[in-house]
């Protein structure tokens, strides 16, 4: 792997720039692998990576049905936090924080991690008083969370509205400082490069078919487009799709896939300081450092794998950021896209081990899963290298769907993204 | 937005509609007696396939009645409705009909 540098920058750029190579290799898929992925969105290349990385586990192939990070990777609002209440996934969010703080040293690769802060409004006292408790939580756990009165709100984020004639007042914000946005294409591609120097194949345009399994029940491989591929241990990490994938493997999941939607506006100078988020109008809003106002939407009432999403839900989004920030009522939205995120009953994610041996699956990310991916590569990395999950992970598996133990951050009034 | 024909009422906006989710699970009849991987499937596992899925809608803003619905999942478009309480239609027989 060419390492980036200022030498490198300027010894290219006396050349025209014309002596890049590409940055990870397109090879044909091998007879055989220790470990295959299923998917090649962020997590999966972040599993790949660690695999490598840390457990010298290098016979790996990530499998990716189209081109990666072109799935929800490539689709999101890239907001990133860890303020989450309960102790399981505040360790499991926080974990992630702390390799996203140095990423971009790790992977010598720019992931443009900006830690702006994220400013989470309250519009009503039932609010008030559960986001309240979240800051308690949070700095029970050590991470950071504060409560902001409306004028301090304002001063954070000066485009903010909080006149009392807004049909929801604000009253309050839960602000942590250190989360922000990173630019979701160089988190794939960062990931990418460094798995591939370590000799993971990167196999795109590979759909995962089906799986084979030994006499005794284990995994022996996969069915692909592209043959049949050998490997003792699978790791599906197909986010929207993973229902599909695992139907095919004869699993049927607790999640199902829903289109979740955002814009971008047409690019204007700095306005915009911070990322700002309400569940309660359901408006999430920061600027690219292209100049673009990224805004989430939410999602729609009905299971769908259509990449589209109903035009009122954006609308209703809309409504909700006019309202709030007055100045811009008059920005022209310039694309809207959707993108297939498969819901957990609890909305918290699955991480860990499958009724078949050998098996193992990562998804349930849902509307929020982009801020998790270091940490998830990183413990799911361990679960398939040694067979049982990370104890970060643990909490996350798969039967406490049948033990009744949930994480239910949905009741806990969380944010989606 | 899509367009959803009730039973009932004939067509209207989807914002008139509430999606009930899927259609034909029926709650266990005694649930102390099932295991709790069951009890645990009833609850939280879904088919959630892409293409045909069976599910619940009810025209909350319109007759407020519930209704069964065939909606192809890839393409978001409605294939048939029917009564609650009737079994899922084969949407081959369907088209034959037709
Ligand atoms: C509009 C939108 C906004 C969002 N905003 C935020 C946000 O602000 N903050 C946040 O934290 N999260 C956000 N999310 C959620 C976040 O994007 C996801 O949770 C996260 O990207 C999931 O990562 P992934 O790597 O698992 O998924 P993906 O990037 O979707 O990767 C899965 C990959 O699996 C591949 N695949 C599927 N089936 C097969 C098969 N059979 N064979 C081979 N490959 C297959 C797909 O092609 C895909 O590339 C948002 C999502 C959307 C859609
Ligand atoms: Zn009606």
């Amino acid at each position: 792997m060419r390492r980036f540098s200022l030498t490198s920058l300027l010894k290219e750029a006396a050349s025209g720039h014309q002596g890049w190579k590409r940055q990870w290799r397109a090879p044909e898929p091998k007879k055989e692998y220790d470990v295959v992925i299923v998917g090649g969105g962020g997590h999966g290349l972040a599993t790949a990576y660690y695999l490598a990385t840390v457990h010298g586990v290098t016979k790996v192939a990530v499998l990716e049905k189209g081109w990666i990070g072109g799935g929800n990777t490539g689709r999101n609002t890239t907001i990133v936090r860890s303020n989450y209440l309960f102790d399981e996934s505040a360790a499991l969010y926080e974990h992630a924080m702390k390799l996203w703080e140095g990423l971009s040293q790790e992977l010598n690769y720019n992931v443009m991690f900006s830690q702006r802060g994220v400013l989470m409004l309250v519009h009503n006292h039932h609010d008030v008083i559960s986001f309240k408790r979240h800051v308690y939580a949070n700095r029970l756990n050590g991470i950071d969370n504060e409560w902001l009165t409306p004028e301090e709100c304002k001063e954070f984020c000066p485009p903010l509205s909080i006149s009392p004639d807004l049909r929801y007042p604000v009253l309050g914000g839960a602000l942590q400082r250190r989360g922000g946005t990173a630019r979701h294409d160089a988190v794939a591609w960062g990931y990418a490069r460094g798995a591939d120097a370590r000799g993971v194949d990167i196999i795109q345009n590979c759909e995962v078919l089906g799986l084979r399994r030994t006499s005794d029940g284990a995994v022996a491989g996969v069915e692909t487009s592209r043959g049949f591929i050998g490997a003792k241990r699978v790791g599906v990490v197909a986010a929207g799709h993973t229902g599909v994938v695992m139907s095919r493997f004869g699993l049927k999941m607790p999640v199902e896939s829903v289109p979740l939607q955002a814009l971008v506006s047409e690019p204007v100078k700095p306005v915009f300081p911070c990322v700002v988020m309400s569940n309660a109008v359901h408006a999430y809003i920061s600027q690219s450092d292209k100049g673009e106002l990224v805004i989430g939407a939410g999602t729609d009432q009905y299971v769908s794998y259509s990449q589209q999403g109903g035009i009122q839900i954006v609308s209703h989004t809309l409504d909700a950021i006019c309202e709030l920030f007055p100045q811009f009522t008059r920005m022209r939205m310039l694309r809207s896209w959707g993108g297939i995120v498969d819901v957990t009953p609890d909305r918290s994610p699955i991480l860990g081990k499958t009724p078949i041996p050998g098996l193992f699956v990562n998804c349930g990310w849902g509307t929020g899963g982009f801020k998790a991916t270091p940490g998830s590569g990183h413990v799911f990395a361990h679960t398939l290298a040694t067979g049982e999950p990370h104890p970060i992970n643990a909490p996350f598996s798969l039967d406490r769907f049948r033990t009744g133990r949930l994480i239910d951050e949905a009741a806990a009034a969380a944010v989606a993204h | 937005m899509l367009l959803i024909r009730c039973p009932y009422c004939g067509e209207r906006p989807e914002t008139e509609f509430h999606c009930g989710g899927e259609a034909h699970i029926a709650r266990p009849d005694t649930p102390a007696d099932i295991s709790d991987a069951d009890w645990g499937s009833f609850l939280y596992t879904r088919t959630n396939p892409k293409g045909l899925h069976a599910e619940r809608w009810l025209h909350a803003h319109g007759c407020g009645r519930w209704f069964n619905a065939l909606r192809d999942t890839v393409s978001d478009a409605f294939v048939t409705t029917y009564e609650m309480g009737t079994p899922r239609p084969d949407p081959i027989s369907e088209t034959a009909k037709a």
